[in-house]
C-alpha cells in the first residue's frame, strides 16, 4: 500500500521510549517485591493519515503501550507527542482537550458498549461531555456518523444487544469518530468478528482513513490483516520493538528471528507451497524477570553468547528499517 | 408457509408504543404479575393519602364498651381491647407502615449505594476499611442494631425510619459494590474515560445503572423487612409512640395476648403488612425487568 503523503510537519504521534512498569505486590504489607516490564522502552512516529500494525503474540505489551499512549494507563516513563505535544506529564484537566485528538476502538463489541445507554447516546455522549454542538446539533451529527459506518439513522433509539458484532463495532467506531480526532488506537478492533465481517469493518477503516487522514496505531496478532492495512510494521517481543519497518520490507525480508518465526506461521492459501515452519521452542518468558540482554535469546536458533549479556540496541540497517539484533 | 403478519408482531414486541398511557398499558399486559403488584401498591398509597377520607372514625378514640368487639356491624374489622376501631387503625396505619417501610428502603438506599458505589469505584484502602466498617456492621442482625439506633436516638417516626435505614446500608452497598468492581474494568468505562469524562459521571452514569437489577429486588425485599423491623420496635417501646396506629405494633402487641380470643387483632394487620410485601415484590421483579433495555425486546 503506498504511503500517503503527510500534509502536517509534526507527526500525529511520536513515542519515544515509553515504558510501563507493574509493581509486583506480595504479603500483608503489599510490599513491591518486582515489576512486570509490560512496555520496556518503546519508540515510534506515526504520520498523519498513516497506519502502524503493532503486533507480537498475547502478552507481549502491545496492548499495553497502546492504553499507556492514551494515557488510561499512567506511563511509568517515555514521552508521548501528540500533534507535537508530550501528553505524558499533564494532569487529567490538561489533557482533556488532547483527548478530542486520539481514540481508542476495542477487541470486544460486546462489553466496550453500555448496555443501557442507546447506541445514539453512546455515540452522542463524547460530545455532550466536552460541550460541542446542542441537543439538535449533536442528534444530527451523531446521524450523519452512523450513517457514515454504515448504520441506519433510525437504529440510534436501539440498545446495543439489539445489534450484531460487526453493527457493534460500527457503533464503537463512530464513538471513536464523534470528537474528531487525528489518532484512532485500534486495540485488535477485527479479531472478534467474522472473517467476512472482518473485511467489512477493515475497509470502513481504511476509506475513513484516506476521507479524513486518521492515523491508526493499529494493534493486532493477526498478521494478514495487518499486512492489509498498515504501511509500517513495528514487532513486539516482551515489552520492546525487535523490529520496525515498512510493511513490505517486514514481509518481503524480516531481518530479525522472531519476526522471520512470526512470519513463517501465517497460514498460506495454497496447499502446493512447501515452506520451512520455524516453530519457536518454549515459551515466552514471564516479563518479571525477563532474559538478561536480548529478550529473545532463550529462544532464538542462532543465539550466541553475546545476546545472553548485552542488549542489542535499535539499529537501522536500511532506509527506514530497524532492527534490534546483534547478527544484522 | 405460514405468512407472518408483520403489524402484529410488531405491536406485539411493542414497536408503536409511545406516550405514557400507551406505555403503562404495554407493560400491565406484559408483566400482568407486575401490574397485580403496581395495583396493590397504589391502593395501598391512596389509602395513606386519603385515610381521613376514607375512614373517618378516629383511630385513636377509646371506648371501653366496645372492648374486643367482633368484626361486623359498626366495627368493619372488628374492635381492639380498648375499643378502638380496627378498620380505622389501619387505613390510618398504612401512612405510618408506608412511611416507615419506604422512608427507612430510601434513606438505606441512598447511603447504600453511595457507600458501595464509592467503595468499590475508588478501591484500594478506602475500600478496604469501609468493607471493615460494614463487616462490623453487618456483624449485629438488623433488629439488634436497629434496637440499638432507636434506643439512643429515642421513639419518633422520624427516629425510626433512620434507625432501620442504618442496619439496612451494609447489605445495599456490599451489592452494589461487587457489580461495581466487575464494571469498573469493562471496556464501555475505559472508552468513557478515553472521551475525558469525569470519574463522577462514569461512576454514576456508566457503572450505577448496571448495577440495578439486583439492587430493585433487594430493596423492594426490604421494605417488607422494614415494616417488620418497625413492629417489633415500636413493641418494645422504641418505634412509633403510642396512640399513633401502626401496623406491626397492631400485630405485635397482640398476637401472644389475643390470637385465640380475638384473632382479628391478629389477622387485619398480618394482611396488610404481608399484602404490602407481596405487592412490592412483584412490583419490583416486574421493574427490574422493564428497566433493563435487554429484557424490553
Amino acid at each position: 500500500m503506498a504511503d500517503a503523503t503527510p500534509v502536517l510537519e509534526v507527526p500525529v504521534l511520536e513515542v519515544q521510549d515509553l515504558k510501563k512498569h507493574f509493581p509486583v505486590r506480595k504479603g500483608v504489607l503489599r510490599r513491591v517485591v518486582g515489576q512486570v516490564y509490560a512496555v520496556d522502552g518503546v519508540s515510534f512516529t506515526i504520520n498523519e493519515g498513516q497506519t502502524l500494525g503493532l503486533v507480537g503474540e498475547s502478552g507481549c505489551g502491545k496492548s499495553t503501550a497502546g492504553r499507556a499512549i492514551l494515557r488510561l494507563i499512567e506511563p511509568t516513563g517515555g514521552t508521548v507527542k501528540v500533534l507535537g505535544r508530550d501528553i505524558a506529564p499533564l494532569t487529567k484537566k490538561e489533557l482533556r482537550p488532547y483527548r478530542q485528538q486520539m481514540q481508542i476502538v476495542f477487541q470486544d463489541p460486546f462489553s466496550s458498549l453500555n448496555p443501557r445507554m442507546t447506541a445514539g447516546d453512546i455515540v452522542g455522549e463524547p460530545l455532550f461531555v466536552h460541550g460541542i454542538a446542542n441537543a439538535k446539533e449533536r442528534k444530527q451529527r451523531v446521524a450523519a456518523l452512523f450513517e457514515r459506518v454504515g448504520l441506519r439513522a433510525a437504529q440510534m433509539a436501539n440498545y446495543p444487544h439489539q445489534f450484531s458484532g460487526g453493527q457493534r463495532q460500527r457503533i464503537g467506531i463512530a464513538r471513536a469518530l464523534a470528537l474528531g480526532p487525528k489518532l484512532i488506537v485500534g486495540d485488535e478492533p477485527v479479531s472478534a468478528l467474522d472473517v467476512s465481517i472482518q473485511a467489512q469493518v477493515i475497509n470502513l477503516l481504511q476509506d475513513l482513513q484516506r476521507e479524513r487522514k486518521l492515523s491508526y496505531l493499529f494493534i493486532s496478532h493477526n498478521l494478514a490483516v495487518v499486512e492489509h492495512i498498515s504501511h509500517r510494521i513495528a514487532v513486539m517481543y516482551l515489552g520492546r520493538i525487535v523490529e520496525h519497518a515498512d510493511t513490505r520490507s517486514i514481509f518481503k525480508n524480516p531481518q530479525h528471528p522472531y519476526t522471520e518465526a512470526l512470519l513463517s506461521a501465517v497460514p498460506v492459501p495454497d496447499p502446493a507451497i512447501k515452506r520451512q515452519k520455524r516453530v519457536l521452542q518454549g515459551d515466552v518468558p514471564s516479563p518479571v524477570n525477563p532474559p538478561a540482554g536480548c529478550h529473545f535469546h532463550t529462544r532464538c536458533p542462532y543465539a550466541v553468547a553475546r545476546c545472553k549479556v548485552e542488549t542489542p540496541l535499535l539499529r537501522e540497517i536500511a532506509p527506514g528499517h530497524h532492527v534490534s539484533c546483534h547478527l544484522r | 408457509m405460514v405468512a407472518i403478519d408483520h403489524q402484529a408482531e410488531l405491536a406485539r414486541a411493542g414497536a408503536n408504543v409511545t406516550g405514557w398511557w400507551s406505555r403503562t398499558l404495554f407493560f400491565a399486559r406484559r408483566y400482568p404479575l407486575g401490574a397485580v403488584g403496581a395495583a396493590i401498591v397504589a391502593v395501598f398509597v391512596l389509602t395513606a393519602a386519603f385515610a381521613d377520607i376514607i375512614a373517618p372514625v378516629d383511630p385513636t378514640a377509646t371506648n371501653a364498651k366496645f372492648s374486643l368487639a367482633r368484626p361486623g356491624g359498626m366495627f368493619w374489622l372488628g374492635a381492639d381491647f380498648m375499643g378502638r376501631d380496627m378498620y380505622s387503625r389501619i387505613v390510618h396505619g398504612a401512612r405510618i407502615s408506608l412511611a416507615v417501610g419506604a422512608g427507612a428502603m430510601g434513606l438505606g438506599g441512598l447511603i447504600g449505594i453511595s457507600v458501595g458505589l464509592a467503595s468499590g469505584y475508588i478501591g484500594g484502602w478506602f475500600d478496604l476499611i469501609v468493607q471493615r466498617l460494614l463487616d462490623i456492621m453487618q456483624a449485629l442482625p438488623l433488629l439488634v442494631m436497629a434496637i440499638v439506633m432507636a434506643a439512643s436516638l429515642g421513639p419518633s417516626l422520624r427516629n425510626t425510619i433512620i434507625a432501620i435505614a442504618i442496619p439496612l446500608v451494609p447489605t445495599v452497598s456490599r451489592v452494589v459494590r461487587s457489580n461495581t468492581l466487575s464494571l469498573r474494568e469493562q471496556p464501555f468505562v475505559e472508552a468513557a474515560r478515553a472521551v475525558g469524562m469525569g470519574e463522577l459521571r462514569i461512576a454514576v452514569r456508566h457503572v450505577l445503572p448496571n448495577t440495578l437489577a439486583p439492587l430493585i429486588v433487594l430493596a423492594t425485599a426490604q421494605l417488607g423487612s422494614a415494616i417488620l423491623v418497625e413492629a417489633s420496635l415500636s413493641f418494645l417501646g422504641l418505634g412509633i409512640p403510642e396512640p399513633h396506629p401502626s401496623w406491626g405494633r397492631m400485630l405485635s402487641e397482640s398476637a401472644a395476648e389475643y390470637v385465640r380470643t380475638a384473632p382479628w387483632l391478629v389477622i387485619f394487620p398480618g394482611v396488610a403488612i404481608s399484602l404490602t410485601v407481596f405487592g412490592t415484590n412483584l412490583l419490583g421483579d416486574a421493574l427490574r425487568d422493564i428497566l433493563d433495555p435487554r429484557q424490553r425486546s
